[in-house]
């Protein structure tokens, strides 16, 4: 990697926590990805990006802004690419995925917060994370309570924290809701990029995203066959690198993947023995590094073949319909869009379950596991009765609580092992 | 054939050699700092053909017999079934994990229930309770089992119980009213877990715990089903790992 720390000491990083954050990122990299067996050789490009990920991706936004393009960073797939692409802005996803400087979070949250909320004030505090540094607006949104709270905490620390309200409820009220803060977000993006939305450059891009949703859509539709052509890890790491990227590159650079992957099905060859056992992941978003559970999981004989998740199938499920027509046209198809994503926020949210089923059955997945963080009351609320259907319709299914660190690995292997023994048995 | 299993568990391992479906040798040990070394010593002049490690650590005896590992769930699964050729319910509290698992009618793992990642009302509890009231770990528990009525305990949490113990002797509290109470409070805590997983019918309970009777007492009469428990209840693992060598 070049020298950056000019860039950095530019952007208000702390050298030496950054300099122990990317060592102890780089050698965790190399441990959990490049020790993996028969990876595809287009994971080489993933590889580089992570190399480079508070690298030259930096360097590139730096470019961006120098060129008047805004940079809004966001913790959540609600917040819509699109838009911020229509007025030529750069979307970046924000860190929130390591146990980093949580002594210091704990300064100001309650200790009983969500590893992912905590993550992201230990590295604001911390000031270690180039991508929020480098944000002309900071979207928080309305998702869960303990966010919610938090933003407010988090206003003064950032240079302008936008926050979004979402409804709870799939009701037309609700619809009109979220189309009216989408509304009132494509404003402000006017009025800090100091861009007009047209209907041209909003077209243009939904068709950009939509592109890289395709693209991982197909990507998820491959890991379908047996024997897995890619690891879990090294899919939700294209998931994960999905937030960072840049859109027409990353879209691009998975296409180059799946044709490799779709020559591996035709082949027989994939990373880990046939008739492998076969487990779907389901549950929270899980950010850059946060690979605990996937490892777990797959350093005990099973491989993973799906991602329910914001960071997987939630976050590219849904496609924006793309048509010729006004702004607010196109603003209803992105609603429409978005209020599809059947998050753990709402309620009731039986959709969701269902396509867990959906999906256990079209990527021949044995079990599930069904992951959340501690403190995360949706979704571990949800758990439960997302447990007995599942297990209602013979998917046997394991629940497990966590968060970042490390102390109850021997545990939740225990767990996994187990369970994967149940599944071995069928 | 003689199979063998060998379960590591947090304080003690336990080594069960099998031959023609009947247990030949049953052994166990404290765990030490070394836990590779006493699984060694263990092992000493025992003669077998194959052996599977189960308990915490298998997954070190893997690195230096090569032999397989299965998980200490699945391993009580198989062991309760030896002792028990029809039972659906199993209950290990062992040293610092509680597991509740449930089997289906040919034997398979159905579902499985543990503690969290702290060892709060294990094995390690009693132990350090007992400790606290002055009682070894026979006394404690027919202390509890001879007390007319319980002082509740409000933490199986081995830390904060510890000092809601001794502020309950200092304020004047019968020994054996607050042993009935840890024994009430593990008992509880148990039954959270297995009441998710239970089927009706014989309860099998195993691991260390096991021994106590007032915890077996408390069970049986909490969950309303009858409890079994083997003649050798910390040997269920290492047995379920020795059958799973077949």
């Amino acid at each position: 990697m070049a020298d950056y720390t000019k860039m950095w000491s530019e952007l208000g990083l702390d050298l030496e926590g950054h300099n122990a954050l990317l060592s102890i990122l780089g050698s965790a990299y190399g441990d959990i990805f490049l020790s993996q067996k028969n990876r595809p050789e287009g994971m080489k490009y993933f590889d580089f990006v992570m190399s480079e990920v508070h690298g030259l991706r930096i360097q590139e936004l730096m470019e961006a802004k120098a060129q008047r393009r805004i940079v809004v960073g966001s913790y959540c797939v609600f917040v819509p690419e699109e838009l911020i692409l229509a007025v030529d802005g750069v979307s970046v996803g924000l860190c929130a995925g390591a146990e980093f400087n949580f002594e210091g979070a704990e300064e100001v949250l309650p200790r009983n917060t969500c590893a992912l909320i905590k993550s992201a004030f230990g590295f604001k505090l911390g000031k270690v994370c180039p991508y929020l540094e480098a944000s002309d607006v900071v979207v928080g949104e309305n998702t869960c309570d303990g966010k919610k709270k938090s933003y407010e905490i988090l206003a003064p620390m950032v240079k302008d924290l936008y926050v979004m309200d979402l409804p709870q409820m799939k009701t037309d009220m609700g619809r009109t809701f979220l189309k009216e803060e989408y509304r009132r977000f494509m404003a402000k993006l006017e009025r800090v990029s100091g861009k007009k939305i047209t209907p041209e450059s909003l077209k243009m891009g939904i068709e950009i995203v939509n592109a890289k949703r395709a693209a991982v859509k197909r990507l998820a539709a491959i890991r379908a066959a047996d024997p897995a052509p890619i690891s879990g890890l090294d899919a939700l790491l294209v998931n994960q690198v999905f937030f960072y990227d840049d859109p027409v590159r990353f879209t691009h650079s998975v296409n180059q993947l799946c044709d490799e992957l779709e020559e591996r099905v035709k082949n027989g060859i994939g990373v880990s023995a046939p008739e492998t056992t076969r487990v779907l992941v389901s549950g929270c978003p899980m950010a850059v590094p946060n690979w605990k559970l996937p490892m777990l999981i797959e350093s005990s004989n099973a491989v993973i073949v799906g991602e329910e998740s914001c960071v997987g199938e939630r976050g590219v499920r849904w496609l924006t319909e793309s048509k010729d027509g006004t702004v607010e046209d196109l603003l209803d198809a992105i609603t429409a869009r978005y209020f599809s994503i059947d998050c753990a926020v709402f309620t009731p949210n039986p959709s969701r379950v269902e396509y867990v089923k959906e999906m256990a059955k079209k990527l021949n997945a044995q079990g599930v596991i069904h992951y959340s963080l501690q403190f995360c009351q949706p979704y571990i609320v949800e758990s439960g009765p997302v447990e007995k259907e599942l297990e209602h319709a013979s998917i046997p299914t394991l629940r497990l609580e966590t968060d970042y660190s490390q102390e109850d690995a021997g545990q939740l292997k225990t767990r996994i092992e187990a369970f994967i023994e149940r599944l071995e048995k069928k | 054939m003689r199979i063998a299993g060998i379960d590591i568990g947090s304080r003690t391992v336990k080594l069960a050699v099998l031959e023609d479906g009947q247990l030949i040798l049953s052994r166990n040990t404290m765990t030490s700092y070394n836990p590779l070394a006493t699984a060694q010593e263990l092992m000493g002049d025992a003669v077998f053909d194959v052996i599977t490690a189960t308990g915490y650590g298998r997954h070190l005896i893997k690195g230096h017999l090569d032999c397989p590992v299965i998980s200490e769930i699945t391993a009580f699964a198989r062991g309760a079934r030896f002792f028990s050729s029809d039972c659906r319910s199993i209950l290990d509290i062992g040293g610092q994990d509680t597991k509740a698992i449930s089997l289906d009618q040919e034997g398979n793992l159905r579902k499985f229930e543990m503690n969290d990642k702290c060892a709060a009302g294990t094995g390690r509890f009693l132990e350090v309770m007992a400790t606290a009231l002055g009682f070894t770990i026979e006394e404690f528990s027919k202390a509890g089992l001879s007390a007319g009525k319980a002082v509740k305990i409000n933490s199986t949490c081995t830390v904060f119980a510890e000092s809601e113990v001794v502020s309950l002797t200092a304020q004047g509290a019968a020994r054996d009213e607050v042993a009935l109470g840890i024994h009430k409070a593990i008992v509880s805590r148990s039954i959270g877990l297995l009441k998710k997983v239970a089927v009706p019918g014989e309860i099998f309970f195993a691991g260390g715990v096991a021994y106590n009777d007032c915890v077996r007492v408390l069970l049986e009469k909490e969950m309303g089903q009858p409890v079994f428990v083997p003649s050798d209840p910390q040997i269920v693992g290492a047995v379920g790992a020795a059958l799973s060598s077949l």
